[in-house]
Formats: C-alpha cells, structure tokens, sequence
C-alpha cells in the first residue's frame, strides 16, 4: 500500500482555481485596481480588433453528452471551428461579420425559458437544462447555405424539432409554427440601437409549415463542435433547417407558437421581394442581389482557395421534395 | 454665371513647406499601401477569422470611397485654410481611390466568382448596385489615365472638363455602397450626408458643370 504523506507546499483538489475565476480573472483584477498595468501587457485579441479591448473574458461553453448517428456524419470538409464561431450574421448584435463575436461575450443564457404554446393541447414550458437534457443530443454534420451565396459544413448537436411539437400535441387546427427570438435589449446592443441593429423591427421571428417542422431533418441546436452554443451562433437554443437559407435558422429562440396562420418573418417583412417565407436553397431561383446557382464553400485556405462550387437544390437534402410537390418554387419562393 | 470661391476661414495663409508636403505624400503612400499589403498578406494566409474574401471586399471598397472624400475634401480644405500648397496631395489620394477600386472589382471577379466570365458579364449588367459600381469604376480609370502632368498640359480646358466626372463618380460610388447592404443603410447614409457636404462647399461648380453636360 502506498503511503503518501503530503507536505505543505503540496496542492489538493481544493487549490485548483475555479475555471469560472480564472476565466473571469481579468475582470477581478480590474475590480482590484491593477487593470493599468496589465492593460500595458495585453495583446489584441486578434489582428481585426485594433480598437477592441481584450479584457473581457470569452462566453463559457460546456462539453456536451451527444451520440452521432451515422447516417448524420458526412465526409465533406468541416469548416474550421473558429470560422462558424466568428463569421456571424446576428444583427442583434451588430450588423458586421465579425461584430456578434465581439459584442456577444457576456449574453447570459442561463435561466433561460423556452416556451411551446398556441394551437396545442399540452403547452410546454422548457428551462435552461431542459433544453440539454428532455431530449437526447445527437450530432448532426449539416451544410449551411447562406443567401449571401457562401456555405458552411457544421457538426450541430440538438433534436429533432418534431419531437417537441409532437410533446405539445398540436390540435388540429395548427398548420404554421411561429419562432421568436429573445427580446432584451439591455443584452443586444442591436435591439437598443437601430443603427447597430441594422433597421430591424425586433424582437426577429420566423416560421416554418408544420409538415415542416415536423421534417426528420429540422433541428433544435445547442450546440457546435462538441460543445453548447457560444450566444454569436444562437446560445442558449437556435433552429437548424439545412434545406433553407441560413436566415430562417432563428438564434437564441425563447418561443414557439402553433398558429393557424401563416406567421410573419424579419427579413420578409423587410425586403418581400427579396426574402420569401419558404426561402428554400434553390439554385434557379435569382435573388436580386446575388445569383445563386453557386456558392463559396468556406472552409480553409484563404484568399486563393478555389472553393466556388454548384448550389444544389434544397441544399442537396433531397428527400424534403415531396413536401413542396404542389408549390410552385418560383413564385414561393 | 461667376463662380464664387469658397470664403476663407482664416486670415492669415496656413503654409505648408515643400518637405511638409512631402511628408505627407509619404504618409498617404505609408497608410495606403501599406494597410492594403497587411490585408492581402492576412486574407492569402487565412489569418483571419471567418471569410476571406468577403473581408477583402469590403476593406477594399470603404478603402477606396474614404479616399474618394478625402481626396474631394483637399480643395475645399486647401482654400478654408489658405493651404494652396495642399493641393499637391490631391491626385494621390484620387490615384489610391482607383488602386483600391481596381482591387475591389479585382476582389469581386477573381475571389468571389472566380473567373465565371458568363456570370461576370451577367452580374454587371444585371444587377443595378454592380452597373453603378462599374461606371464609378470606368470614370475613375479614365480619370486616373489622364493624370499625369503631361497629359494635363497637353488636354489643356479639355482635361478639366474630363476631370469634373468626378462630381458623377462620387455619387455612383456611394449609391453603389448604399445598395449593397442588406438593410444596415445608416453608415452609407452618413457617406451620403458627408458627399453632399462636400458637393455643397463647390455647388457653383457642380451646378456649371451638370448644365453643361446635361
């Protein structure tokens, strides 16, 4: 038997600092006075945040327990990590890519309530750790079009969407479900500012047809890359819908309603000529602004990388044809 | 019609000596070139996050509109402040607006459509934000080969009358920045507002030149 007799100078357990403290270390030194010296130390963050301060600590994610089914893994090139985490459209944050990364950090998501209700028998009010643990995780490696003619390829983790709603029981009359994202603009320096926020009405919501939502393939996401959400790609829950473009994938949702009716949505309501409700990825149909029959893939290696590739229809996810068999794409589009 | 020139602000000329202008000439070079060479050099290397491509654009082209106003605001500023002198960093500043529109449009057909020369024909004629890019693009590079001090002499009246496009140009170029974004028009609104200003200090100059030419 080993005997170990432990000297003074020896560390326990209980003198490992706490992450939260050292992630927070900064600021604590801040409160104690020492921050002009150790201003005169620090370096920028990175090369594009010449005016930003570094003395904020980054949003805590968490490991995350998932499975990964594998009929969701891919062989396509994931795009690196740091390029999903800092290359964001969430106005609500700043209307730049790089703004929800700098302005996001300290989005306090936890509680968080999460409601399901309108045309439901059973409405269902989800709190921060149930959205980790009502449902099991898996992971999901989707392809991200944006309709700014660039995609992604991400490893989610969440839920099926579906399993949710069908936990609300949706009465009969329920056809659309409504999607609305937090409303606080003491967090969102966008929703304080219409200048920062882009023009916006908020709170943003969205909508999908209950068939929809219901598809196999609609994810409630909290997480990326092993881990929660950080708050620029949607903490604490957002929506994945990887057949349309990127902007009806809401972020940071705390409602879902069933309606009768069929829901408004942000950037329709902003530009209808530009932005349908269905916005399914479809490479015939033009945006004004951009033609789609293509897109950037963005992956890794920089300027020169060839990474221009075919726009396929729904995104390549097929199997979600049959629910538009009777809709004209081009004029729903 | 007399044209009335802009009323000084200070009695007393603001001189600036010839190494004071040279000075500066090396600044402009300084920032210009050298803050576009650290993007290349940061977009080839993928040492920044998100997409390179879309970084260049965009640093690109508020490049190239910043130097667009800077250079308007040379005369207005020359004459306020009694400054002649500072009008000789007037055609650097123009020439940089055309160097980085060149790398904008640059950006646009070798990064962003990668040489899809059937898209590229299309996008231009298509879309209205990119005709009017084009056009401010055209008028600059006309502008920028007519520059020298030889060909100034040698076009004589003819050559001010070219260089007044610049009143059409500015414009096209922020209409072109307003109408491609999204929906976050306030920045571009600012340009406007700041355009207008600049117009409005020379507006007996504009006025003669769009009675002329319309």
């Amino acid at each position: 038997m080993l005997i170990k007799t432990k000297k003074p100078s020896d560390l326990t357990e209980n003198d490992v600092t706490d992450e939260r403290i050292y992630r927070d270390r900064r600021n604590i030194l801040k409160g104690m006075g020492f921050i002009g010296a150790g201003s005169l130390l620090t370096q920028p963050a990175h090369a594009f945040n010449w005016f930003g301060s570094d003395d904020e600590s980054l949003f805590q994610t968490k490991a995350l327990d998932f499975s990964q089914p594998q009929a969701f893994q891919s062989d396509e090139v994931l795009t690196p990590e740091a390029k999903v985490t800092q290359y964001n459209n969430f106005y609500e944050f700043g209307t730049g890519k790089d703004d929800p990364y700098a302005n996001a950090q300290e989005f306090k998501v936890d509680p968080w309530t999460l409601t399901v209700d309108g045309l439901v028998e059973n409405p269902i009010t989800l709190s921060f750790d149930d959205l980790f643990k009502r449902y099991g995780l898996e992971e999901r490696i989707y392809r991200l079009r944006c309709v700014e003619a660039w995609s992604m390829v991400i490893p989610w983790i969440g839920f099926e969407l579906g399993k949710l709603i069908k936990d609300a029981k949706p009465l009969s009359g329920a056809r659309f479900v409504a999607f609305e994202t937090l409303n606080d603009p003491e967090q969102m320096p966008g929703q304080r500012s219409r200048f920062v926020g882009g023009g916006i009405d908020y709170p943003y919501v969205e909508g999908l047809r209950l068939d929809e939502a219901i598809h196999p393939l609609t994810l409630m996401s909290v997480g990326l890359y092993g881990k929660s959400l950080p708050p620029q790609n949607g903490a604490p829950i957002r929506l994945v819908v990887p057949w349309k473009y990127g902007f009806k994938n809401i972020k940071s949702v705390v409602r879902i309603k069933l309606t009768n009716l069929m829901p408004p949505t942000t950037w329709n309501i902003l530009a209808p000529h530009e932005y349908g409700f269905y916005a399914n990825v479809n490479p015939t149909v033009d945006h004004p602004r951009w033609s789609q029959a293509r897109e950037r893939r963005i992956t890794s290696g920089g300027l020169l990388a060839r990474n221009r590739i075919e726009t396929q229809m729904f995104n390549g996810y097929e199997e979600v044809a049959p629910l538009y068999k009777d809709l004209d794409l081009r004029k729903f589009y | 019609m007399n044209v009335k020139p802009i009323q000084p602000l200070v009695r007393k000329p603001f001189r600036i000596s010839a190494r004071g202008i040279t000075a500066l000439k090396a600044l402009i070079h300084f920032i210009s070139a050298g803050w576009v060479a650290y993007m290349l050099y940061l977009t080839i290397s993928d040492a920044i996050p998100g997409d390179p491509v879309d970084a260049l654009l965009h640093f690109t082209g508020m490049g190239s509109v910043n130097l667009l106003l800077l250079c308007l605001a040379v005369t207005p500023l020359a004459m306020l402040l009694k400054a002649g002198s500072l009008i000789n960093i007037r055609r650097l500043l123009g020439i940089y607006a055309f160097v980085y529109a060149s790398l904008h449009l640059s950006t646009f057909v070798l990064f962003e459509l990668q040489l899809e020369w059937s898209l590229i024909g299309a996008e231009i004629i298509k879309r209205p934000f990119i005709t009017v890019g084009f056009i401010a693009f055209i008028i600059l590079l006309l502008l920028t080969a007519t520059s020298t001090t030889t060909l100034k002499r040698r076009l004589g009246k003819r050559w001010q009358r070219l260089h007044n496009w610049i009143y059409v140009a500015a414009p096209l170029v922020v209409i072109h920045f307003y109408w491609s974004v999204k929906s976050a028009i306030y920045e571009p609104i600012i340009y406007m507002v700041m355009l207008a200003l600049l117009l409005w200090l020379r507006k007996d100059k504009v006025a003669r030149f769009l009675s002329r030419t319309a």
